[in-house]
Parts: C-alpha cells; sequence; structure tokens
C-alpha cells in the first residue's frame, strides 16, 4: 500500500475513537516528552529521526508488523523520510501526519455542544493538540466567537456555511498560553471585539470592554451573554453566562483542575482573587450551570463526543481544586507549579499588540502543551 | 562574528531533516577534533542538532544568529580525549587555578582548544592558540611568565604543555579538569 499523508483531522477522529493507533515519534527526545499526541488508546514509540537516517533496522523489532503505524515529526519532513524506509523495509500501513505537529497544534475540532433555548445553539471548538478551547454561540443569523484561537479561518468558515454573521468576538481574560485571534477576527468580519478592562490597560488598540453587567446579546431571540468579574488567573479574568445555563470560565475552573494564578505577576498577588472567585463567587452561581472551559489538561476530560464540559455541582464535589483547605490552596497555588507556558511573556505582548510577530514566529511560540492549570 | 573552523556547510533554506542529515554526511569527511559551521534557517534545528550531537558523542559548541541564519558549531567526536592518563607531571586543578586568579597574581592562560570552542566561552583574559598552531606561534609567548594550559578535559592541553616544556619553557601547568568542569568566570566573544 505504501506511504499515506493523513490529516490532523483524521487523526483526530482516529483519537476520539476507540481503534488502537500505533505512533513512531521521531522528534527529538525532549521535544517528545514536551508534548506529544495523547489518547487513550495509543502506544508511542520516540526514535529521533537522526538515528534512522540510513534505516529503520533497529526499530523493526519494536514495530507491530500487521497494524497501521503513524509517523509524527515536527513539520513533516522527517516522518517521510522515515515513513519511506518503513515502506521499503516491508511495512504496509504507514501514515504520516501532513504539517506534523505543527498543524496537529493548530488544528481546531468544532463540536455542538447544544442547543439553546430560544433557537440557538454553542459549538466548543477543540485545540485538541494544545487543549485550547474557543467557543461560539450562534442564534438567529448572529454569532459570538469566545476565546479565539489566532487559526480564525475555522470560526469564519464555520460561519459562512452555516449564514451566520460574526457580530461580537471577546476574550475572557489576557491569554498567556496562545495568541488570541481576536483582533484578526474582529479585521477580518468587521465583528466588536471585547476585552476585561483591568486586562487591557496596556494593550495597543481599540477594544470595547468588557464587565459585569453590559449583557451581550445574539441574534433576535434571547440569548444574553451576562459577563461575571471573576479575577484569579489574571486580575481582569471574566466568566459569561450564556442562556442562564453555561458558565463560560475562562482559565479560572477547569474539569479536572483549577487555573493557574502566576501568569501575569505573583502567585500571591492574585491566589486570594482566585480563592474569593473559585470558592465564594461562583458558589453563590446555579450549581446546575454547565462549565464549559478554555483549557483541558487531559484527554480523559473529553467525552466520548470529543467535548469538555461538566455541571457545576459535580465540579464541587470532585475537582481536587475546589476542596481544599485554604492553607492548603494558596500552597497549590503557590508552590510547586508547572514549568511557565512556552514563550509566555511574547505571547502576552502579541495579546497586547505590543509585538507583531508573523506567523512563522507565532507557530513557534504555542509550540508545546498548555500548561495553565493546577491539577489539584 | 566570524569563527575560524575547519569546514562550513551550507544547509540554509532547507527543511527538516535535510539540515542533520547533511550535518552528519559532512562530519564522515571531518577528522575527529575538527569543527564545522553549519548554516540553517530551518528554526528547529537548533534543538536538533544539539541533541544528535550528543547522541552522536559529537560537541556542540553553541549556535550565534546572523539574522535569518542559524550557525551551529559542532566539534566531531575525537577517541584522543576519552583517555585518561595524563603524562605532563605538573599539573593545578581547576579550583587552584581559579584561586590563583582572585589573587590577581601575574599569570598567563593559554586556551589550546578550537577557536569556535574558545569563542563560546573561556577564562576572561585567556590566549588562544589552538593546539595544531601552537609549533608555530610558540614565540607569542614569554619564557618568564607562568603559563597554565587548558583545554576542555586536559588532554590537548596536556599534549601542549610537553611541547612547550621541550622548547624551554619552565614554568608551564597543565589544568585539569579544564573548562568541562570549570565554575569561575566566563567571558564569551
Amino acid at each position: 500500500m505504501g506511504m499515506k499523508l493523513i490529516s490532523a483531522k483524521e487523526v483526530t477522529e482516529k483519537v476520539l475513537s476507540d481503534q488502537s493507533l500505533f505512533i513512531l515519534d521521531v522528534r527529538n527526545e525532549d521535544a517528545f516528552s514536551d508534548w506529544k499526541i495523547e489518547g487513550k488508546h495509543i502506544e508511542h514509540l520516540n526514535v529521533p529521526y537522526f538515528d534512522l537516517i540510513d534505516g529503520v533496522d533497529e526499530i523493526v523489532d519494536k514495530l507491530p508488523k500487521d497494524s497501521e503505524i503513524l509517523v509524527v515529526c515536527a513539520k513533516q519532513g522527517s516522518s517521510e523520510m522515515v515513513g519511506e524506509h518503513l515502506v521499503e523495509a516491508g511495512f504496509k500501513d504507514v501514515f504520516v501526519l501532513e504539517g506534523g505537529m505543527k498543524s496537529w497544534s493548530e488544528y481546531l475540532n468544532p463540536v455542538k455542544i447544544s442547543d439553546l433555548k430560544d433557537g440557538g445553539s454553542i459549538y466548543q471548538f477543540v485545540r485538541i493538540g494544545k487543549g485550547c478551547l474557543s467557543y461560539l454561540i450562534k442564534s438567529n443569523g448572529e454569532a459570538i466567537v469566545v476565546d479565539a484561537t489566532r487559526t480564525v479561518d475555522a470560526f469564519i468558515d464555520f460561519a459562512k456555511d452555516r449564514d451566520v454573521t460574526i457580530k461580537h468576538v471577546l476574550d475572557t481574560h489576557l491569554h498567556a498560553d496562545h495568541i488570541s485571534g481576536g483582533r484578526l477576527l474582529q479585521e477580518r468580519t468587521g465583528a466588536t471585539y471585547y476585552l476585561p478592562p483591568k486586562d487591557a490597560e496596556e494593550v495597543q488598540f481599540d477594544y470595547e470592554p468588557l464587565v459585569e453587567g453590559n449583557d451581550l446579546s445574539v441574534g433576535d431571540t434571547k440569548v444574553t451573554v451576562e459577563p461575571l468579574y471573576s479575577p484569579g488567573h489574571t486580575i481582569g479574568s471574566t466568566s459569561l453566562i450564556v442562556d442562564d445555563k453555561y458558565l463560560l470560565t475562562g482559565d479560572i475552573l477547569f474539569v479536572e483542575s483549577i487555573g493557574r494564578p502566576d501568569l501575569a505577576g505573583k502567585a500571591g498577588d492574585w491566589a486570594d482573587d482566585l480563592r474569593n472567585t473559585l470558592y465564594d463567587k461562583y458558589k453563590e452561581l446555579s450549581h446546575d450551570l454547565i462549565v464549559l472551559p478554555a483549557h483541558f489538561g487531559n484527554m480523559s476530560e473529553l467525552d466520548d463526543q470529543g467535548r469538555v464540559h461538566a455541571k457545576l455541582g459535580d465540579l464541587y464535589e470532585q475537582n481536587a481544586g475546589l476542596n481544599m483547605e485554604e492553607k492548603e490552596f494558596h500552597r497549590a497555588v503557590s508552590e510547586n507549579l508547572p514549568p511557565q507556558p512556552n514563550a509566555y511573556q511574547e505571547i502576552r505582548q502579541t495579546n497586547m499588540g505590543k509585538i507583531n510577530p508573523n506567523e512563522e514566529d507565532q507557530r513557534e511560540m504555542e509550540i508545546g502543551p498548555n500548561r495553565c492549570a493546577i491539577h489539584g | 562574528m566570524t569563527i575560524q573552523t575547519d569546514h562550513v556547510l551550507d544547509a540554509k533554506g532547507l527543511a527538516c531533516p535535510m539540515p542533520i542529515v547533511k550535518t552528519k554526511k559532512a562530519m564522515n569527511d571531518l577528522e575527529p577534533g575538527q569543527v564545522i559551521e553549519v548554516q540553517a534557517t530551518d528554526k528547529g534545528s537548533t534543538a536538533d542538532i544539539q541533541a544528535w550531537a550528543k547522541s552522536g558523542g559529537h560537541q556542540y559548541l553553541g549556535t550565534t544568529e546572523d539574522g535569518d541564519v542559524l550557525k551551529h558549531y559542532l566539534r566531531k567526536a575525537s577517541d584522543s580525549e576519552v583517555k585518561e592518563d595524563k603524562e605532563f607531571p605538573h599539573v593545578i586543578t581547576n579550583d587552584e587555578l581559579e584561586n590563583k586568579l582572585q589573587t590577581g597574581d601575574k599569570i598567563t592562560v593559554l586556551d589550546v582548544r578550537e577557536p569556535a570552542e574558545y569563542s563560546f566561552g573561556h577564562i576572561p583574559g585567556a590566549k588562544s592558540i589552538p593546539l595544531g598552531e601552537l609549533e608555530n606561534r610558540i614565540n607569542e609567548l614569554d619564557k618568564d611568565n607562568e603559563i597554565y594550559v587548558v583545554c576542555r578535559t586536559g588532554n590537548r592541553s596536556d599534549l601542549a604543555s610537553k611541547q612547550l616544556a621541550e622548547n624551554g619553557f619552565e614554568n608551564v601547568k597543565n589544568v585539569v579538569q579544564g573548562m568541562v568542569e570549570w565554575s569561575g568566570p566566563i567571558e564569551k566573544d
């Protein structure tokens, strides 16, 4: 059969299915241990491509003879070289990830969360390789996009296919782990871009303030988006309540973990804010709200349709980050934090409009895993 | 910054895996201990060339950026450097040398590594004469000075110390373990 290219979209389908998948990852060991394609039924072998320049003889015993092998590298070129060696060595089902981990990092998988009360719908865009979650809420020909990633074509095409106009774009906070697509979406669609003003003191472009009390609506039907000031991950972090049923928590609360308060200043400064938001402010909300976060950290947070969501009441029972004594909480959010995301300072500067890296540099800045969460 | 090397490989404009494929091929044609400069524009090449050098036992010296061009410097693995025996009898430890430098005694530190190795980090004020050039440049050194000879692991400096002694230098000491273990101040070009 020879070697075939396979897209990030097709790999996503394989990852979410119950099929087993064997991945030969030929990036260097540091890159592999930093982040990789993950899933319940995935088996990995990591051998750097530069050890396989002359052929795959040394690893044939470690590879499955009769099942598919997916070869993965940073950008595709090295896995093609290794893929050709595999075919020469007699392997039949050899796939190469098109665009490598770069396209894996960028691919967005849109999934429908639910229909809304008065005819609208809410969709989650799962950036499976990076753990980012964006949202599109549509109703009667209009849409709001929340926490858009920089690959804005995905949102624009999605809206076009469904004949809706993107009217509002907003970020729940100033992101530190990925480059926001908010400003680009504004430019490309004419939508209004909203940011929490407390996170936007240094931004170099015009925006509308996203503040508590200023509801946004979409479509003629009543789908209101109610901003809820909820500092902690950043000083301006703002949650949204959509259609009285969904709580978009940004990077404050995740399904299996909570946000980290240290990426834009000192952890100690915002630990109290984070504690108040999680242990007081959210607690007063209806526990029937469905939490829709801006990130996931583990594949186990995805349901069988690849969606990330949980009932607020369930999280108060199950999420370790919501069940800590005050001292323990302070320790958890200020000590032994995971490493900070790749290039997070440059990413923040980009999102403030202070620097304008080209697309290639933006890609490099975002490479690597998401590290916005603290797992309790 | 121009760093003198034995070979320059142009891998500009090539995407992964070609920079490493070409480096590997070029490395085969080098003599042990020789230094290559690899010019590449693929940003991933920096991490990969370090990892490749490590797995092949080669010495990764460093990378400089010149506009969009990355220049990686590697030194080919050399068997002679793994030998443990040092023959020159007069040695000084890194710590002793560091103390001497702190007291401000007027001494000469002679670094006999390749220019690229020297460029990416040397003892402040050290004089650079690669081992291969020492014979022709020996008159740049003053016989009245205390000379402390340093390389990466103490082997090239062992050979250099003997060479100096054979040429009538009486105040020569070989520095062990050398730069690989050096914890004192470092200066870069």
